[in-house]
């Protein structure tokens, strides 16, 4: 049951097809010209698939998203649609009351745009760079680190643990930006590392 | 999950308890639809409360929170007592037949070894009687008094009907009718699921509510089925992912571990890994466990890691204590002891329990790192929100820095869903302003440590210089560089060991994780991902979901791990002969040289079903109804009241919850009484929200705009509460104010003579987003935890309940 045509192609056949099968093929060759001139093409037709798994449970649902713009070349991608992969094994085109309204949470308003930075004692926010932002992290991991890194126990064993400092993984990140983490907090001494399978 | 949500398709019988997949899984939960209409299957559901799974079941009954082992013990008694066991497979697939030590016991609710002082127990007794050889000891007439099967027939012995139903409030009669629906699948062409949740890991003793139902399953031959299995629903989209490579404090990818400081030297770690064989002939998979951890060291630290210095065995972090886990993490920082802390898409402040402690111990951090696509109440428990964040911003020191990261539809990878499948995707929307990948930030921080290691030196630089990093952009490695890493490749020629041919040249991907080889000719991140990206490319980005024989495996669908084996203990499909034991439900079978059929085989595809047991990751080459040493509450599961009860332990009432579950010495004062608070409180989720990052869409927070809790019109009467009116619930260390939902949904239980009233307190709603603010469950949960995995326990506490004055109308 693989659709080899992609859907957006598809689409695009389907809106031309209306015309051409039920006049063309009554001998309305003109009307047929007529029609297809003011028939609106369907909106998806102009948009970039992509497919995707939805972030929330594990049941993971294939989706289709739809932009106007393709990242893959590089342009500005707008996200406008979000729905159910027929051809999924587990969820057959079906999402659910979460799942099918998640282009509105790609676009929640309290979504993140900007690094932020709370001062000790502020009651607000300043913006920061990146750079800034980053710089003052390593800053005071190394200061930590160097303070408070155990290299030895009290029996001389070489132990290498660092517990000043701790580590929360998420859980809907992908595996290789769980693998990448996992190598930069183990490389520095991290024990504090947990994820969200405790809770 | 051991099986697939596609093959909930070809059970006989649902069994939901310690889950609601209706409402948190919908559309796994339609293959439990599918079961119903097309095979007749049928749907039986425990629960506290009448959820939306229960109401599409064939079958209710009511089960007082945190009561679950009393209840599967009872099922395994009545299966017992009553024939209701598939006796092939128990005598042959299971260590029915194992002897074990003559000074193992158990009496008063504790098994031998008990150490009130340490609360610990002494298990050594808990292990078999090993023979001269240096195997197991047996008796396969199952007659022994010493045989697991007897020890478990004295051990359930307690468990009659009216103790279940004393002790968990579920009807004797609804307890037996469920019986015997389950009793029905000890038949070899009868086949039970098990689907479960946080119900089920969510207390004090999580762990062994889920051996319960794993031991009901081995005695009615339902693991390794087509349709049967130990289905764990796991909740977030890479929680398994996350948990498969080993973000936690004491592992390392693929379910390998963190030494322990006692583990001084490489070989002293190793020496505790051997994992002979204690029968004769048997697999024993992890014997193999050097070539995994050679390949992970060797991924980590490349030529940094070699057979002279033990593969960098000093880099590795050694623990002091079993974990640093998350509930450890709090209290060394409510202690002072924390400085900096970071939270990669995660939530504390409304996930891990007791929140005013939470909220106390961030503000004693000297830094709080937040990468988030959302704008969390952790990156804002400094902000003070009125009631519902009551806090001063001018005494709390803390710096908090809030990095904006992307969601998944703006980034690519691989995420693996509950049945192990990893899927992979890729990005179509360009991130809001500048929110970046997760990689890069992980990147940036990295580069940055590493460069300040390389201008000033410092502590233990090495396994920071010396980290693999051999991206082509090292400022932002790519996905599928990551990928390639983790399934792993050959750094010199790999060649098999019987007929010297190379399997694999230098340079090359790794088809399999029968290629590791711990001499240092293999690299490999995680050692059950291998064969995820081989040299044919990327077999997690498939896409054929053809489907042969309708068997529900759907094989060239993306790639699940381990080995692309679709269900787990599959050798277990068939009987002794390695014929079926349902023709109509073929996994695999012997076809007298070779295993064949639609999944891939469990076991070695030449292992002759006679010889070779069909669980070849134990040392006993069957599976374990009794778990020796493993478990460190008992080899069996034994009934224990949550740390919060309304009745004290029938079978020894001076033990408070789990008397080796985790709970730190300040805590304890913050453990409630039923005087003070006589009801029951557990959580739960709703299909319109996914934990707390829907009340961020305007559309889910319409949907389900409000915070409430859920009491029973019995209990609405008690206390004088108005259906729709305002509340306070109260517990040991906060309160919460929410709608009162009065339902017919929830109805009192008597347990010990008394009433149980259960109050269902949802889990969506907190002070950030688009929703109403409202409160989580954590503002009332205790802060205590499982005494194996150390999850905390949500699902059983203690609470009051009144009515409120409304809200002023603004």
């Amino acid at each position: 049951m693989n659709i080899d045509l992609s859907r957006r192609g598809f689409l695009r056949l389907a809106g031309a097809g209306v015309a051409a099968t039920s006049l063309g093929a009554m001998g309305f060759g003109e009307a047929e010209a007529a029609e297809a001139a003011h028939v609106r093409a369907f909106k998806l037709a102009t948009t970039t698939e992509t497919r995707n798994t939805c972030p929330y449970c594990s049941v993971a649902c294939g989706i289709i998203m739809y932009s106007k713009g393709d990242v893959k070349t590089g342009e500005t991608a707008e996200l406008l649609h979000i729905e159910g992969d027929a051809d999924h094994p587990t969820n057959r085109g079906t999402l659910c009351p979460k799942g099918a309204a998640l282009k509105d949470f790609v676009h929640a308003p309290t979504r993140l745009t900007q690094p932020r930075i709370r001062k000790p004692g502020a009651s607000e926010w300043e913006e920061i760079s990146w750079n800034d932002a980053l710089d003052r992290i390593a800053r005071a991991i190394k200061d930590d680190r160097d303070e408070n890194f155990i290299a030895t126990n009290e029996a001389g064993t070489p132990v290498n643990r660092w517990t000043t400092a701790g580590f929360l993984a998420a859980s809907a990140t992908t595996n290789e930006t769980a693998w990448l983490t996992y190598k930069t907090v183990r490389s520095m001494g991290i024990v504090g590392f947990d994820n969200q399978a405790r809770v | 999950m051991t099986n697939a949500w596609t093959d909930i398709k070809n059970t006989d019988l649902v069994v939901v308890m310690g889950g609601n997949a209706a409402e948190a899984h919908p559309c796994g939960f339609k293959w439990v639809t599918e079961a119903k209409a097309h095979r007749g299957a049928r749907l039986i559901v425990v629960d506290p409360r009448y959820t939306r799974t229960a109401s599409v079941s064939d079958y209710y009954a009511p089960i007082r929170p945190g009561t679950d082992i009393a209840f599967l013990m009872g099922v395994i008694r009545w299966c017992m007592d009553n024939d209701k066991v598939q006796w092939e497979y128990v005598r042959n697939f299971t260590n029915a037949s194992l002897l074990v030590r003559e000074d193992f016991g158990w009496s008063d609710g504790l098994f031998t070894g008990y150490d009130e002082e340490k609360r610990d127990f002494d298990k050594s007794s808990w292990d078999y009687q090993i023979g001269d050889d240096g195997f197991a000891l047996t008796d396969p007439t199952l007659q022994d008094p010493r045989c697991v099967w007897q020890l478990l027939r004295q051990h359930v012995d307690v468990y009659t009907p009216e103790f279940v139903e004393n002790v968990t409030g579920t009807p004797r009669d609804k307890f037996l009718t469920i019986c015997e629906m389950i009793g029905e699948c000890s038949a070899p062409d009868k086949v039970m699921t098990s689907m479960y949740a946080l119900g089920w890991t969510q207390h004090s003793k999580g762990a062994q509510n889920i051996r319960g139902m794993a031991m009901l399953q081995l005695i009615l031959g339902n693991i390794g089925m087509r349709g049967g299995g130990m289905n764990a629903l796991r909740g977030h989209s890479n929680i398994q992912g996350l948990t498969d490579i080993g973000l936690m404090s004491n592992l390392i990818p693929g379910y390998l571990n963190i030494p322990t400081e006692k583990e001084v030297d490489w070989q002293t770690y190793l020496s505790t890994r051997e994992f002979r064989p204690i029968r004769p002939g048997q697999t024993s998979y992890w014997q193999n466990y050097s070539k995994f951890m050679v390949s992970f060291m060797k991924a980590m630290w490349g030529d940094a890691a070699t057979a002279e210095n033990n593969w960098a065995y000093e880099y590795l972090p050694k623990l002091d204590v079993p974990a640093y886990d998350i509930l450890r993490m709090f209290e060394l920082m409510d202690q002072g002891r924390v400085n900096l802390y970071f939270c990669q898409g995660f939530n504390p402040m409304l996930s891990i329990p007791n929140r005013e402690k939470i909220t106390r111990s961030l503000s004693k951090l000297k830094m709080l790192v937040v990468m988030d696509p959302l704008s969390t109440e952790t990156s804002h428990f400094w902000q003070n929100h009125g009631v519902h964040n009551d806090v001063d911003p001018s005494a709390i020191q803390t710096e908090v820095l809030e990095l904006p990261t992307t969601c998944f539809a703006e980034d690519e990878g691989a995420l693996v869903n509950s049945g192990r499948w990893l899927q992979w995707h890729w990005p179509g929307a360009t991130p809001p302003g500048e929110a970046k990948h997760d990689t890069w930030i992980m990147a940036q921080i990295f580069l940055r440590v590493r460069e300040l290691y390389q201008r000033e030196g410092g502590a233990f630089p090495d396994p920071i210089l010396n980290l693999t990093w051999n991206y082509a952009d090292p400022e932002e490695p790519l996905p599928e560089e990551l990928a390639k890493e983790m399934n792993g490749r050959a750094l010199g020629d790999v060649t098999d060991p019987t007929s010297g041919a190379v399997v694999a040249q230098a340079g090359q991907q790794l088809s399999g994780f029968g290629q590791l080889r711990d001499d240092g000719s293999t690299m490999a991140g995680c050692w059950i991902y291998a064969g995820s990206w081989t040299e044919d490319g990327n077999m997690m980005a498939r896409r054929d979901n053809s489907d042969p024989g309708d068997a529900g495996l759907f094989l060239n669908w993306a790639f699940a791990w381990p080995a692309n084996r679709r269900i787990l203990y599959n050798r277990a499909s068939a009987d002794l002969q390695g014929k079926p034991w349902d023709p109509d439900r073929l996994l695999i079978a012997w076809n007298g040289e070779k295993w064949e059929g639609y999944d891939v085989p469990d076991i070695a595809p030449t292992a002759k079903p006679t010889e070779v047991g069909p669980f070849i990751m134990n040392q006993e080459g069957v599976s374990r109804l009794f778990t020796r040493g493993m478990m460190r509450d008992g080899p069996f599961p034994t009934h224990m009241e949550p740390f919060e009860t309304p009745m004290a332990n029938v079978l020894n009432p001076r033990m408070r919850g789990n008397p080796v579950g985790r709970v730190f010495e300040s805590d304890v004062a913050n453990l409630a009484t039923s005087d003070e608070f006589p009801f029951v409180a557990t959580s739960y989720r709703l299909t319109e929200h996914f934990h707390y990052w829907t009340k961020h869409n305007p559309v889910n927070a319409a949907l389900q705009p409000e915070f409430f809790v859920e009491i029973s019109e019995e209990l609405a009467a008690e206390r004088g509460i108005a259906r729709g009116s305002r509340v306070r619930v109260w517990g040991k260390r906060g309160e919460v104010w929410a709608k009162a939902v009065v339902t017919k949904r929830i109805k009192p239980m008597v347990c010990g003579g008394k009433p149980v009233h259960v109050v269902g307190i949802p889990l969506h709603w907190g002070f950030m987003g688009a929703a109403k603010k409202g409160w989580g469950p954590n503002s009332l949960t205790p802060f205590v935890g499982d005494a194996n995995t150390d999850t905390p326990e949500f699902k059983a506490f203690l609470v009051n309940i009144e009515p409120a004055a409304e809200e002023p109308v603004a």
